[in-house]
């Protein structure tokens, strides 16, 4: 599902955020990328879904050699693909429903589809009497799940997540992780990026550490292993 | 494409338009200002260069005969004139005709030369009108060298200098029109820029869940067009409605040679095409110019 040989990143200005990673994520997993801020876990993830190119080795994604892929061929990769970020990333002028149907009009899916596979998520997410609002009308739990509810709205076999808890009260991130496990569950591959102590070590999945661009540590069912 | 893709991207860069109050009216008004600019710069351009044609068109060799040349002769020159591919026309004037038209551009003082219709002190000539009116020089350079031409006049060193000034003021106008039209270009395509910063996050969206470069630029596209296009109802309404009253008000006062102006219509409808298409193209180029940045990967 996703595979990485030998990756290295070195940013144009010198910064090097990954020496040398090999990993390997099947279908199905629930992986925390954990690390200290700096220690290369954005562009670990980024790389995933080609916001980054490696400046050498090999990232295979979803049978997608993603070096070799072609500008032009960028859009239909993300197409299987969830991003979650922690800013949530919604069009403010947009309403619940119009953010996540966005997502389906942009990949050209019928009014019925959309319609359909909108609601479909938002009851999923639970935010299906919130359908007319503005994201500004939410708090911050709720806009988190428009983004997940857009996140998973295609379909996609991966969803990839950057602290999708960061800036929410431990009471919601419980409510979000939920639905991520609830994803999970599904059968979708979720990667996430997270700070949070007490999620990783409650809510046990595949841990993956990552210090100075190298992984330090790869445990099923592992611990956070830092202190917050 | 398909047709309810393109219906979205018809609404949605509608309503980016209104959402974008402000920039919407700031790009508008750029628009507005330099077509108008562009759009007087160039009826004044128009109107001198129909101007300058007239004068150019004017311009005639006129090729005297040597008075020994026989009607075999002067038939045989004429032929040979006829058959310069430079030339347009050729027309026979004889020596009476010469006078009376002498007589009439003197006016008053005419009558004097009179007394000549006795024993006509003129030359018959031919007067040869070139298809390019650069093309007297040449014309009338080799025509001096046939037979039974006693002399060749097309107003040497006064039809030079026309030349030059008409070839100038037209490399002027251009060279201006040019840089106008730049002006607008880079006016427009930062103020279309200043909107889409603000949008950055939406294009970062689209890009995030696998939209194709071509559908996030479309709205964009579609959004510089319809500024170019309402940037250009208010020059085309001004432009339109003052030319056709000026020219109404001034041909009539203005009685002297050569100097008139090009008729209503169709200029007025020309003018106003091109500045339409010009509105269009600027607003589509700055637009996709300011979008061609973030869609990068």
């Amino acid at each position: 599902m996703i595979e990485m040989i030998d990756v290295k990143k070195t940013y144009p200005n010198g910064v090097s955020a990954i020496g040398g990673i090999n990993v390997k994520i099947k279908p199905g997993e629930f992986v925390y990328v954990v690390g200290t801020s700096g220690a290369g876990k954005s562009t670990f993830i980024k790389m995933m879904y080609r916001e980054e190119r490696p400046t050498s080795g090999n990232i295979i994604v979803n049978g997608v050699s993603l070096p070799k892929l072609r500008n032009t061929k960028v859009p239909l990769f993300r197409r299987n693909i969830g991003v979650v970020f922690q800013d949530y990333k919604l069009l403010q002028t947009l309403s619940v429903y119009e953010n996540v149907a966005f997502a389906m009009e942009v990949i050209e899916s019928t009014p019925a589809q959309i319609k359909k596979r909108v609601m479909e998520v938002l009851e999923l997410v639970g935010l299906k009497h919130k359908v007319r609002m503005l994201p500004s009308e939410l708090s911050g739990g709720e806009q988190q799940r428009i983004s997940i509810a857009r996140s998973i709205v295609n379909s996609p076999k991966i969803v990839i997540a950057d602290e999708p808890t960061g800036n929410l009260d431990p009471e919601t991130s419980w409510e979000i992780m939920n639905i991520f496990e609830q994803i999970n569950k599904n059968g979708t591959t979720v990667v996430m990026a997270t700070h949070n102590r007490d999620i990783v070590n409650n809510m046990p999945h595949r841990v993956i550490a990552i210090e100075d661009g190298q992984i330090v540590r790869d445990e099923q069912r592992g611990e956070y292993g830092y202190e917050n | 494409m398909k047709i309810r893709t393109f219906n979205r991207h018809l609404r949605e860069s509608g309503k980016n338009l209104s959402r974008n109050g402000w920039m919407t009216f700031a790009s508008v008004s750029a628009v507005t200002v330099t077509l108008l600019l562009v759009g007087v710069f160039f009826v004044i351009m128009m109107n001198l260069n129909h101007i300058a044609s007239n004068v150019e068109k004017d311009v005639e060799v006129k090729v005297y005969l040597d008075p020994a040349a026989s009607e075999d002769d002067r038939e045989l020159l004429e032929q040979q004139l006829t058959q310069l591919k430079e030339v347009e026309k050729v027309s026979y004037s004889p020596k009476e005709e010469e006078l009376t038209q002498l007589i009439k551009d003197l006016g008053d003082d005419g009558d004097a030369f009179k007394l000549f219709e006795q024993d006509n002190p003129l030359r018959n000539a031919f007067i040869l009108k070139t298809k390019v009116p650069e093309d007297v020089i040449p014309v009338a350079k080799s025509v001096k060298e046939y037979h039974y031409v006693q002399d060749v006049v097309y107003g040497e060193g006064y039809v030079e200098k026309l030349f030059n000034v008409v070839e100038t003021a037209r490399n002027i106008g251009i060279v201006l029109i040019i840089g106008l039209l730049f002006t607008a270009m880079f006016l427009i395509s930062n103020t279309i820029k200043i909107t889409i910063m603000a949008r950055k996050r939406e294009i970062e969206i689209m890009r995030l869940v696998g939209a194709t470069n071509s559908f996030i630029r479309w709205p964009f596209f579609l959004e510089g067009l319809w500024l170019g296009v309402l940037g250009s109802i208010i020059p085309i309404a001004l432009i339109a409605a003052s030319y056709s009253y000026l020219y109404n008000y001034l041909t009539p006062l203005i009685s002297i040679k050569f100097v008139d102006f090009l008729p209503v219509s169709p200029f007025v409808y020309q003018i106003s095409a091109i500045l339409i298409i010009l509105g269009g193209l600027i607003g589509v180029w700055g637009s996709l110019m300011s979008v061609r940045k973030f869609l990068k990967i």
